[in-house]
């Protein structure tokens, strides 16, 4: 079997939750985890005579989204019943969009090919729609339990165009897509919550060929890398049946992570009718073009846009600008923390390794972190100045870290203020010359590898309010003179 | 558009009611009998109509996020035919793969 | 005292009022013995409420417009107290865990709920017939039907039992039960009063409405149970204003239009009389009457049962057996929907979702439902054009005939020809009151006054209007 002389084209279905404290419909949480049926209400178990209202932000954040993958947003659009019988789809319906979306035509860069040019992916349409509950089919024999939590959470569904040429290509389009919905605070974006679900559409063609041959869905899949690996076991399969010259049967095929492989579902009855038509208990959600416009100015600026300015502004190598820009809250403390202070990299420095270690070791994220950017601006320029010691900073960092004091109050009561005044260091230098006779003679005879020794000496008598610098250019300039 | 026995068949699947045999010719009379009056709608003129009669063009009213669940008059399970451990149980799927069904 | 309903045979207190309630239900034997009007009731809570609502009174607190007046509620309005079983098998004991606004509303205003009244199942029906609980029967005249799908609420207010009572709306379930048995009925603007806690039978169409012994009753019911609620995204945010104002103001300078779609050859000649004996009272009262056409009439009934039977097969696709209401066991989750669902709904409601099924599914969403919606659009547009145009109100007989008997119709388009003048004010949105104008043989009629989007006030100007006029003519 040569794939080699086949193309793999892949169009993916990606369902995000938005991170909205109740649900789309009703008022009930969203929390993840909690005990079966607690987040249920009569909306959401659909008692006879409910209605749903629908939630401001969901409607936000779906906005949100839509500017952020550079969609066009419709200011009416539509919600619809998709009609299907499932008991964890309480309704018997799913209120979702169907022929007048949020939003459509948008695209997402994913990289860059090797010739430089970047790779765009299309992005067809995304819209706003409940999710169902969970039905748990392994608890009990011969019975499905069935937890309604997660039915009528909000989430979008971002339908892309089939112009993803390899598993590599759709691995990148889901990295970029997570990334940018977590830079927009759209989502928590957590596959294993299932906060984010992905259906790809898949099929194979000889290369050169311009037609699209015939797709099938593949379904189940709970990580990026077994979408990739699902990708290509469905691409060999189908590659495989066509080069036999067999016929790809337009089917959904199932994802066994476990053995690697993909299986058809069983062919459904009557093929899906949804009988979708306008949902009655909904009228259009309108939505003014300035507030749509409002909802794109006030997009954060996009991790592509920021890593580009990063590289520029700040003269950052890539691994800093990648590890920064790896969420907007780290990227925006990085930035305000660089221009008070003004040298970037020592900054980026600071961020990645002590804020970073800090933030992870205690478990929070960057916005609690009590040693603000100012803060630690100010800690750094001490230590440009002169002020402070790198040694002395960590101290000052870690004090910092557990009161949220300045730098400077820190520095100046646990008496870690360097000592710039040259009579003062004068007199150290004059006692431990004094102390150390042998080393100190040796030294003025031109002995310079004993330079070290001294400066330590020196550091340590001043409990290390000494300017090493100064110690080291006095004992030079005596050596010498 | 006359309904077929088929027809009657397959859209009572689809909403998930099984007919009695010997209701079965009498529906697809009764269905074709309704529809017949329907297809004085067909002869209409509907080209300048622009979208579907409907209330509220003006938008739909939201909610603001949060805000306190709506309360259950009631126990669950004073209203479900069988619930353990929380859930509401129904019968196990006829086949594994019924289960795909939920990833729509 | 007891609120300002009609002060005819106030009962001095709420305690008496709630206990002849019960007594009349007796009397008339309202149950399913006799009328089968109520199916659910709770003696000892409703004498616990009249009590308590006494207390208020006697302590002078503000006890609400409608302080100690019982009434009862069409059996498809969420109740959490008594059941709410849509005149189902599906739901037969089910206790709904919410309250619809409606009912809160007047639970607010100090109303006391005596009972749930029969309706076709899941409002589906013309005449009370198609009940899963049985028959209910006109209290004019047992042999007949009390007409539907409101018909318990109609007749409780017909014998009596009660001064109002709620119905809901699809396509003139509270108007034409209102003209079978002799009493006001009240069809509200769509979005003028929530749906929350209204069992769904077509969203676009549903609409709680009132029936009322008199203008005056509906009118304040109306006052209380209209207006925005958060819970129904179709309400509307528009002011409520005292209908019972409209009393006074007369029809001097109105323009009411008479189409004449709605008096078509083939009408009772004995029905089209009375009608213009009403349209000659309003105009000696200072209306104008002008000849209207509304030509896309016709279509109303085609269009109606494409709309509302697909909107119920999705709204009734709920009633599965996994959450609530009837299970019947099977093998696997397919064998307990299909035994479910067969064994729950009774034959017409199986008839309209296998209509509705059809006309959505793939390959004639297009020739039939959009189609449909079109045509509503004509429709309404028609309405809106004819009230744009100077006419402030339309008024027709409420049904083509007086209540028929038992088992008359028995094909279903037959039965569907029914609501032949009452479907189009729920196609397009608008408003509209049956008020008794005479009667044929003994037996009730109705006449409809229709009026413009939130324009109630108009149709209770030219109800309030008729009635004054027609005084004990109405019922003779």
């Amino acid at each position: 079997m040569s794939l080699d002389r086949w193309e793999m084209v892949v169009g993916l279905e990606v369902h995000v939750q938005l991170k909205t404290r109740s649900k789309a419909f009703c008022a009930c949480s969203t929390q993840y985890g909690a005990p079966p049926n607690i987040n249920t209400c009569p909306v959401c178990l659909a008692l006879p005579g409910t209605l749903p209202v629908l939630n401001f932000e969901a409607v936000r954040l779906a906005v949100r989204a839509a500017h952020a993958l550079s969609c066009t947003v419709n200011p009416t659009s539509v919600f619809a019943r998709k009609n299907y019988f499932y008991p964890d789809l309480p309704k018997g319906y799913q209120i979702s969009q169907y022929d007048r979306p949020l939003a459509v035509n948008g695209s997402l860069t994913i990289g860059e090919s090797a010739d430089g040019t970047p790779i765009t992916v299309g992005i067809t349409r995304l819209h706003l729609e409940e999710d169902a509950g969970k039905s748990i089919h392994d608890r009990y024999p011969s019975a499905t339990a069935i937890d309604l939590n997660r039915a009528g959470v909000p989430l979008v569904e971002i339908v892309s165009e089939p112009d993803m040429r390899s598993s590599r290509d759709a691995g990148a389009y889901l990295r970029t897509l997570k990334q940018i919905l977590e830079f927009t605070e759209v989502s928590d974006v957590n596959m294993e919550e299932g906060s984010l679900r992905v259906d790809a559409n898949v099929s194979a063609r000889l290369r050169g060929e311009t037609k699209l041959g015939t797709k099938t869905e593949v379904k189940n899949m709970n990580s990026f890398s077994g979408v990739e690996r699902a990708l290509e076991a469905e691409f060999a399969r189908q590659v495989e049946l066509l080069e036999r010259g067999g016929r790809v049967e337009q089917q959904t095929m199932l994802w066994d992570g476990t053995r690697g492989v993909v299986r058809p579902a069983r062919s459904k009855e009557a093929s899906h009718d949804y009988r979708y038509f306008p949902e009655p208990d909904l009228p259009p959600l309108v939505l003014s073009k300035a507030w749509i416009e409002e909802q794109r100015t006030s997009l954060p600026e996009l991790p592509v846009a920021r890593r580009a300015r990063f590289a520029k502004e700040y003269a950052l190598p890539p691994a800093d600008i990648e590890s920064l820009t790896s969420s907007v809250a780290l990227a925006d403390y990085y930035e305000q923390a660089a221009r008070a202070h003004g040298d970037g990299k020592t900054v980026a420095n600071w961020v990645r390794g002590e804020v970073l270690a800090a933030v992870n070791a205690d478990g929070i994220s960057v916005r609690e972190f009590r040693v603000r950017p100012g803060d630690l601006a100010d800690l750094l320029s001490l230590v440009r100045d002169g002020k402070v010691s790198h040694t002395a900073a960590k101290r000052i960092f870690a004090e910092m870290r557990k009161s949220g004091e300045r730098p400077a109050q820190i520095a100046d009561r646990e008496g870690l203020l360097q000592e710039g005044n040259v009579d003062a260091i004068a007199v150290w230098v004059d006692e431990v010359m004094a102390e150390y006779p042998e080393e100190a003679r040796r030294f003025l005879a031109g002995e310079r590898k004993l330079l070290g020794v001294l400066v330590g000496a020196v550091m340590k008598k001043s409990k290390g309010r000494a300017d090493p610098k100064q110690v080291n250019q006095l004992l030079t300039s005596r050596s010498t003179g | 558009m006359a309904v077929s026995r088929e027809d009657l068949l397959h859209v009572a699947s689809l909403a998930r009611l099984a007919l009695d045999e010997e209701a079965v010719p009498r529906l697809v009379r009764e269905l074709n009998g309704i529809l017949e009056h329907m297809d004085v709608l067909r002869k209409v003129d509907t080209s300048g109509v622009t979208g579907a009669a409907g209330v509220g063009d003006a938008g739909m009213p939201l909610r603001e996020d949060g805000g306190a669940p709506y309360p259950l008059a009631h126990p669950r399970e004073a209203f479900a035919p069988e619930m353990r451990d929380g859930f509401f149980i129904v019968p196990r799927l006829a086949t594994h793969e019924d289960a795909t069904e939920s990833v729509e | 005292m007891i609120g300002p309903l009609d002060p005819r045979d106030v009962p001095s207190s709420a305690i008496d009022a709630v206990a002849d309630a019960f007594e009349r239900m007796a009397d008339v034997k309202a149950g399913r013995e006799g009328l089968n009007l109520i199916l659910w009731t709770d003696r000892v809570r409703a004498a616990d409420a009249a009590r308590s609502c006494q207390r208020d009174i006697d302590a002078g607190r503000e006890g609400g417009v409608l302080a100690g007046v019982p009434y009862v509620a069409k059996d498809n309005i969420a109740t959490t107290e008594l059941p709410t079983s849509c005149g189902s098998r599906m739901l037969e004991n089910y206790v709904s865990a919410f309250e619809a606004t409606a009912i809160t509303r007047l639970r607010n205003a100090g109303a006391i709920l005596v009972g749930k009244s029969n309706c076709d199942e899941f409002a589906m029906g013309s005449s009370t017939e198609y009940s899963a609980f049985g028959p209910a029967r006109n209290p004019h005249d047992p042999a007949r039907v009390p007409g539907g799908s409101s018909g318990g609420s109609a007749g409780a207010v017909a014998a009596d039992i009660v001064p109002f009572a709620l119905g809901s709306e699809t396509g003139g379930s509270v108007r034409q039960p209102a003209a079978f048995c002799g009493v006001v009925g009240v069809k509200p603007t769509y979005g003028r009063v929530s749906r929350y806690g209204l069992v769904a039978f077509a969203s676009s169409l549903d609409q709680i409405g009132v029936f009322g012994k008199t203008v005056h009753d509906a009118a304040i019911v109306m006052e209380v149970i209209a207006g925005l609620d958060p819970h129904d995204a179709t309400t509307a945010d528009a002011p409520v204003p005292r209908y019972r104002d409209a009393e006074e103001r007369g029809l001097e300078g109105m323009v009411i239009g008479r189409p004449k779609e709605y008096f078509p050859p083939s009408l009772d000649p004995r029905i089209a009389a009375l009608c213009d004996r009403a349209l000659a009272l309003m105009r000696a009262q200072g209306a104008t009457v002008r000849e209207i056409s509304l030509p896309t009439t016709d279509l109303a009934i085609p269009v109606y049962y494409i709309v509302a039977p697909a909107e119920a097969s999705s709204n009734l696709a709920r009633f599965d057996g996994a959450r609530y209401g009837l299970r019947v066991r099977g093998g696997t989750l397919r064998d307990m929907y299909d035994r479910t669902r067969s064994a729950g709904f009774g034959p017409e409601v199986t008839r309209r979702i296998l209509l509705g099924t059809y006309v959505l599914s793939a390959g004639y969403y297009d020739a039939y439902y959009k189609k449909a919606q079109e045509v509503r659009a004509l429709i309404a547009a028609e309405f809106r054009r004819t009230f744009a145009s100077g006419v402030d109100l339309i008024f027709t007989p409420t049904t083509p005939s007086v209540a028929f008997r038992h088992g008359a119709k028995s094909d279903p388009y037959e039965m569907y020809l029914n609501d032949i003048f009452t479907v189009t004010a729920n196609l397009a949105g608008i408003p509209g009151i049956s008020v008794p104008i005479g009667r044929l043989d003994g037996l009730p009629v109705g006449g409809q006054l229709m009026a413009a989007h939130f324009d109630e006030m108009a149709m209770f100007r030219g109800a309030y209007a008729l009635e004054g006029a027609l005084g004990a003519e109405a019922h003779r």
